[in-house]
């Protein structure tokens, strides 16, 4: 994965690391233990908090990474894949043995808060407490509360799979340095309560940053550009933008659509595919609506912002972006009219729009190429139980045809976004549909 | 004022006209809140009325399949005990009662038959083919199809699914996925055990004979359901 040219820089910061990781491992004590507020000791979990703890946890869709497909709810195991090797999730049931059932509550404060094990070893940053630390301890405990109360399940964890040197965690201590600052979400005095419930909610259990900002070398967030979206890591999906009002950003979008689109997984504006769609499906559809317009109303604040990531495609000349314009549109006309309409502007909820649709308009086209190639439902939610689809094209179409139809939505009806070559689809073929 | 109103109701006649009649413009589609609609996803690869691609294509008739068989593979897809990435990917956030909903859609169609495809040319294959699915093999303890998938080979209630109508290439596929574990049904997985027993080429005389077999004309018609001679999740005991 590492091409040759990105070598020198990444030995360069791995330098940095190592160096970092002797210069702080003596004095991880200070974040390791100690820190944590006094609990009371309580051993039994009211069933108040209980509730209270399954719902925040749906707000952190812990089960998403906590599961593997069809297997048993929080029982771990599921691989990560990451560019720096894969990762296997914990079991995060109260199995003793194999799980978190002898656990303290300040155990698991300093998992949450600290990234920190019991045995004061850092987690992975793929266990997103740069989000998490955000989190109050009485919500920290509810969660506690609601796992300590779930069905035990005993499987043992799987070790991880990471490549040298990234399978020294004392590597990690140096990233800690860098990047983690631990710390509770504080209240903006300036904004309404609305506001703040959904920045919190956003920027701790949420964690939307951890796909909507863009990650640097190191598979860090890009802190300075918070939601300027990003390629996600192995998966090939592009987490658009929440600023950028060129791109993707929400500047455009009314806090209605936006509560739809979050908590039933379709909207005015666009619907929900991919990691998304998972997202919502086991998370926020569960979350009340009150919350989720917090959130709506959170996001639509962030400051527009200029371009995100530059994309990746290639250049094409003028004219061959006319000819796939041409060739997209009669490819338009024969597979895409019946539900996006000649003027694209859909059938929505049950066919997004085209036009103006920032998802098919940003800078990286991976998105309309994946949903061109491999179709998608929208999540099954409360409110919305029976989603119309997509199909996938990828057998009918070649790579030429997915390219020129995907040109020409992204030029048509005021759309205004570069084209996309026949190579940058082929590329697309191949990527692991998993996710 | 009412001869105002009458030219203004007149007016916006005529630029309706205009406007539905004008060179490329659309009319304003109304979106038909029905399941073929909401399936018409499906039919890029399993037809429109799930009637399949034909014989020389992979993709398999799912129209007049059993209900209870339907829903179970759907199951399987999303929650990642049957592979194939395309189904996968597209079942991953259904919830139970959508998926019922979708295989008794399916169940319930019952489209014309594709021609089946051209028997093969091997006559030893053809008639090893043709043994394995009436009478079986009972040297390798392989039962005949034809004891659970019917006489007629059209299925047995309530899960079993018909074998007719089916293209070659996806019956020899689920019989080597079974084969090497990469398929799995409901256990007991009584069509792994099966698979094992057979050889490859085995598989592929089944697979063609199967695929050219015209469809009988109650294809429709599950048969009463019997003891079967493996024990099989799915089915009563």
């Amino acid at each position: 994965m590492t091409s040759p040219a990105r070598t020198p820089i990444f030995l360069y910061g791995l330098l940095v690391i190592v160096a970092l990781a002797i210069a702080t491992d003596s004095a991880t004590s200070q974040t390791g233990t100690g820190s944590a507020a006094p609990s009371g000791g309580r051993t039994s979990a009211a069933a108040s908090d209980i509730q209270r703890g399954e719902y925040l946890a749906r707000a952190g869709d812990c089960i998403a990474c906590h599961t593997v497909r069809g297997g048993e709810p929080f029982a771990g195991g599921l691989a990560m894949a990451t560019r720096f090797g894969t990762l296997f999730t914990p079991n995060i049931t109260p199995d003793p043995e194999t799980g978190i059932g002898r656990w303290r509550e300040e155990d698991f404060w300093q998992a949450m808060h600290l990234g920190r094990m019991p045995s004061g070893q850092p987690y992975y940053p793929a266990f997103p407490y740069d989000n998490y630390t955000r989190v109050s301890r009485a919500d920290v405990d509810a969660i506690f509360a609601y796992l300590k109360s779930i069905k035990p399940v005993r499987r043992k964890n799987r070790a991880h799979e990471m490549a040298f040197p990234y399978n020294q965690r004392a590597l990690l201590n140096g990233w800690r340095a860098l990047y983690f600052e631990p710390g509770e979400f504080e209240p903006a005095a300036t904004q309404s309560a609305e506001w703040n419930r959904g920045a919190y909610l956003v920027q701790g259990l949420g964690h939307c940053d951890a796909c909507h900002t863009g990650r640097n070398f190191l598979g860090a967030t890009r802190r300075a550009d918070p939601f300027a979206g990003g390629v996600m890591p192995v998966q090939e999906w592009y987490a658009p933008s929440l600023t950028s009002s060129g791109e993707a950003g929400l500047g455009q979008w009314e806090i209605d659509d936006l509560v739809a689109f979050l908590h039933s997984g379709v909207s005015r504006r666009g619907a929900a595919y991919g990691p998304m769609a998972q997202v919502i499906f086991d998370g926020l559809q569960y979350l009340s609506e009150p919350d989720v317009r917090a959130m709506a109303v959170y996001l639509k604040s962030l400051v527009p912002r200029g371009a995100a990531e530059s994309p990746t495609q290639l250049r094409i000349t003028e004219q061959q972006g006319k000819e796939l314009f041409e060739r997209g549109a009669a490819v338009y006309e024969r597979w895409c009219v019946d539900c996006h309409l000649r003027d694209g502007k859909g059938i929505p909820p049950a066919y997004p729009p085209l036009a103006g649709n920032q998802s098919i308009t940003m800078d990286s086209a991976v998105n309309p190429v994946r949903m061109v190639m491999f179709g998608g439902f929208p999540p099954v939610t409360a409110k919305n139980r029976r989603p119309y689809g997509m199909p996938p094209f990828a057998q009918a179409l070649s790579d030429d045809d997915i390219a020129s139809v995907v040109t020409y939505i992204r030029q048509a009806w005021g759309n205004r976004s570069l084209a996309v070559s026949a190579t940058d689809v082929g590329r697309y073929r191949s990527i692991p549909l998993e996710q | 004022m009412r001869s105002r109103a009458a030219l203004r109701i007149a007016l916006t006649f005529v630029a309706c006209i205009a406007l539905t009649t004008h060179g490329r413009a659309q009319p304003t589609p109304t979106l038909a809140d029905t399941m073929q609609q909401r399936m018409a996803a499906c039919g890029i690869c399993h037809g429109e009325q799930g009637e399949g691609r034909g014989a020389a294509e992979y993709y398999p008739r799912i129209s007049g399949k059993p209900a209870d068989y339907l829903f179970t593979q759907l199951q399987h897809f999303r929650d990642g005990r049957r592979k194939y990435p395309q189904m996968v990917y597209l079942m991953r956030y259904m919830d139970d009662r959508y998926l019922r909903e979708i295989a008794d859609y399916y169940a319930a169609l019952q489209p014309a038959h594709l021609a089946p495809a051209k028997p093969s040319p091997d006559a030893r294959e053809r008639q090893r083919g043709e043994v394995l699915v009436t009478r079986g093999d009972t040297s390798k303890s392989i039962p005949p199809c034809a004891g659970c998938h019917g006489r007629t080979l059209t299925g047995m209630a309530p899960g079993i699914p018909g074998l007719v109508g089916l293209p070659v290439d996806y019956i020899a596929a689920q019989l080597g996925a079974w084969k090497t574990g990469l398929r799995v049904a409901t256990p007991p997985d009584c069509m792994l055990t099966i698979a094992q027993r057979m050889s490859g080429s085995d598989i592929a005389a089944v697979a063609k004979w199967l695929g050219s077999q015209p469809p009988p004309a109650d294809v429709a018609k599950l048969a009463p359901p019997v003891k079967l001679p493996l024990r099989c999740g799915n089915h009563p005991a």
